[in-house]
């Protein structure tokens, strides 16, 4: 459960102060799958790193899993976002050093997780992923930005958090292999009950989710239902 | 997070760049190494030095004439144009309490050929059958200076090794051959034991003759260069020191001294004063370059922060604190610096060894040292890592995640 009261972001520069985010409430309950849109510049953006716990609102509260984040510092926030997010981004942002088995086991490293444990984690998530065996040894620049994208939604499930935030997963990517990622959120939403907040500015890829809110100038201007869901259909490409 | 974590981290991204890494502690690679080297041909220098002291006889006290000034050292001490020492001090320190033994010297250098024409300048020493115990020789062939020589003004002399083979030949025995000094004759009646040379005192190289026939006919005189004297025990060094200063000042019915009395202890200090310096100042020539090698670690680790910017945003996102990226990234410069010191301390010790094998300067690589080095290589690593592992670790994830 997710919930944001009256949140508010101030920007300060010298005198002049910007409001990137003003009274802004919202709740996502467990399981949802809700998505965040909205133009550039409209906010959205901010809401995410503070719905990510990336930053702090400078006010109101922000209850994650009914634990108020709001004023916690860095390292806490660092914990939290260890524990309880599992964040997939635009551009991947996968260790270039790294095979795609470390890769996915990276947050268990700051967890503390001994190695073996580790190891079985990170199978787990890659085969939730549906990322296939054969690639699990490779390095990221040896795999297609598709199988870039799973490795990084392998990565954001290993944890096993309560929430999955994902900023502009199909952003770098074509429509087709777009739509496998897609796929990929909507299968862990349906049969692993994930709650999943997908972040964009395209309304085809909103229309994924089960609700969009919009965002714009800073507030919450809509937050509805979608009425003909898109289902994603491409599993079998990568 | 766990070190083996910390330390794999370490491992791939030093890995990554082995050609950068490897430039990187060069700097504290050639540090180390000349620290290693520099301090042990000092540390060298000193033991073989104070090795040499010592084997004159560590329980010497040396009376020269001349008051020695204090700070002037040894070397300005004006051997040899100050006459105030006689025969009669002999005496006046022989009764003295500790003392075991007196070797009263007088030294000059003379002319010497060899029956079969070979000529050599070397130092003279007259002395008597006391200078055997006080200044530890042996005879290795022969007999030596005996009291009858003494008393009878013998032309006889005891050769050094160094000089009975400039003379006489490898091959030829010296034994009873005779030797002109100063257009004199004398018989060969001992040849000494090599002591082994130190470099600026070559035992080896001189003539024993005895100190009569030296005062009387070799050089007219009858003053003493030296009174060497053998003290009973160690721990009464001062005491007697003190008390042939007082006796001397008696006999030379002086108030101040016209005479200094040393100890091997005081040539022993002096000279390891000047190694010491030696080695300090040779060892902070190599620390500059320590210095030098340090802020390479810092520029390469501050473009390394730089360049993984995003990967640090990451990092922090998916839940790295703010000491798990410090560690990182200090870990990451202190392995870089204990590897520099670990190839320099190999390096260091090589060239002490070529150096001591093929240079014939002895070497000594003291475990103090090494421990040092890493010491010291590691520290480089922390203070130059840390500056840029604290930047590092306060980026701003969203920053850092968005960096390009």
């Amino acid at each position: 459960m997710i919930e944001c009261r009256d949140i508010e972001k101030v920007y300060r520069s010298g005198e002049v102060e910007t409001y990137a985010l003003r009274n802004v409430s919202l709740s996502v309950a467990d399981g949802e799958f809700v998505s965040i849109t909205g133009p550039s510049g409209s906010g959205k953006s901010t809401l995410m790193n503070i719905i990510g716990c990336l930053d702090t609102p400078t006010k109101g509260e922000y209850l994650l899993g009914g634990e108020n984040v709001s004023e916690l510092d860095s390292d806490e926030l660092a914990e939290i976002r260890n524990r309880k997010i599992g964040f997939v981004f635009q551009s991947f942002h996968l260790l270039r050093r790294a095979t795609v088995l470390r890769n996915v086991a990276l947050p268990l490293v700051y967890a503390g997780i001994v190695k073996s444990e580790r190891a079985e984690r990170a199978a787990a998530a890659l085969r939730a992923a549906a990322f296939p065996e054969q690639f699990w040894n490779h390095l990221p620049n040896q795999l297609s930005g598709g199988m870039m994208q799973r490795v990084a939604i392998a990565r954001a499930l290993v944890n096993d958090p309560l929430l999955i935030l994902a900023d502009e997963p199909t952003g770098n990517l074509d429509t087709k292999t777009g739509d496998v990622i897609l796929d990929t959120l909507q299968r862990l939403h349906r049969d692993e009950h994930r709650t999943i907040i997908l972040i964009t500015h395209e309304s085809y890829v909103s229309e994924h989710a089960q609700r969009v809110i919009h965002v714009r100038d800073g507030s919450i201007v809509g937050d509805i239902p979608v009425k003909e869901r898109r289902i994603a259909n491409n599993h079998n490409q990568v | 997070m766990r070190y083996s974590d910390i330390l794999d981290e370490t491992r791939i991204s030093l890995t990554a760049n082995k050609a950068r890494s490897g430039l990187t502690i060069l700097g504290i690679v050639i540090g180390i190494a000349s620290v290693i080297a520099m301090v042990s041909i000092g540390e060298g220098a000193k033991g073989s030095i104070q090795s040499s002291i010592e084997g004159l006889g560590s329980n010497l006290l040396t009376v020269l004439p001349g008051f020695v000034q204090p700070g002037r050292g040894i070397v300005s001490s004006g051997r040899g144009t100050a006459q105030t020492l006689k025969n009669e001090d002999i005496d006046a320190l022989s009764s003295l309490e500790g003392v075991k033994a007196v070797s009263p010297e007088l030294q000059r250098r003379f002319q010497i050929t060899s029956q079969i024409g070979n000529n050599t300048n070397s130092t003279v020493v007259g002395a008597t059958d006391q200078y055997a115990a006080v200044r530890t020789v042996e005879v290795e062939n022969g007999v030596f200076l005996s009291p009858t020589h003494e008393r009878s003004m013998s032309h006889v002399a005891v050769l050094g090794p160094t000089v009975a083979k400039d003379l006489f030949g490898e091959d030829v025995d010296p034994l009873n051959k005779t030797l002109r000094i100063n257009r004199v004759n004398f018989k060969v009646i001992g040849i000494l034991k090599s002591k082994g040379g130190s470099g600026f005192m070559n035992l080896d190289d001189m003539i024993l003759v005895p100190l009569s026939t030296m005062q009387k006919i070799l050089s007219g005189v009858d003053y003493l260069s030296t009174i060497a004297l053998a003290v009973e025990d160690k721990n009464q060094m001062p005491a007697v020191q003190e008390a042939a200063s007082a006796a001397l000042l008696v006999t030379h019915r002086v108030s101040e001294p016209d005479f200094s009395i040393i100890s091997q202890a005081d040539i022993l200090g002096a000279l390891s004063q000047v190694t010491t310096t030696f080695t300090l100042f040779l060892a902070s020539i190599a620390g500059i370059s320590l210095i030098v090698g340090g802020i390479g670690i810092m520029n390469m680790m501050l473009t390394t922060v730089t360049e993984r910017t995003r990967e640090i945003g990451l990092r922090m996102a998916i839940g790295a604190r703010r000491r798990d990226i410090t560690w990182q990234f200090l870990m990451e410069a202190v392995m870089l610096t204990f590897l520099g010191g670990l190839i320099g301390v190999l390096i260091g010790w090589l060239i002490a060894f070529v150096v001591a094998r093929f240079v014939g300067i002895a070497t000594e690589v003291s475990w103090q040292a090494v421990l040092t080095a890493f010491g010291v290589a590691t520290g480089i690593g922390i203070v130059f890592g840390y500056y840029p592992a604290r930047r590092a670790a306060r980026f701003n994830p969203i920053d850092a995640l968005r960096y390009e």
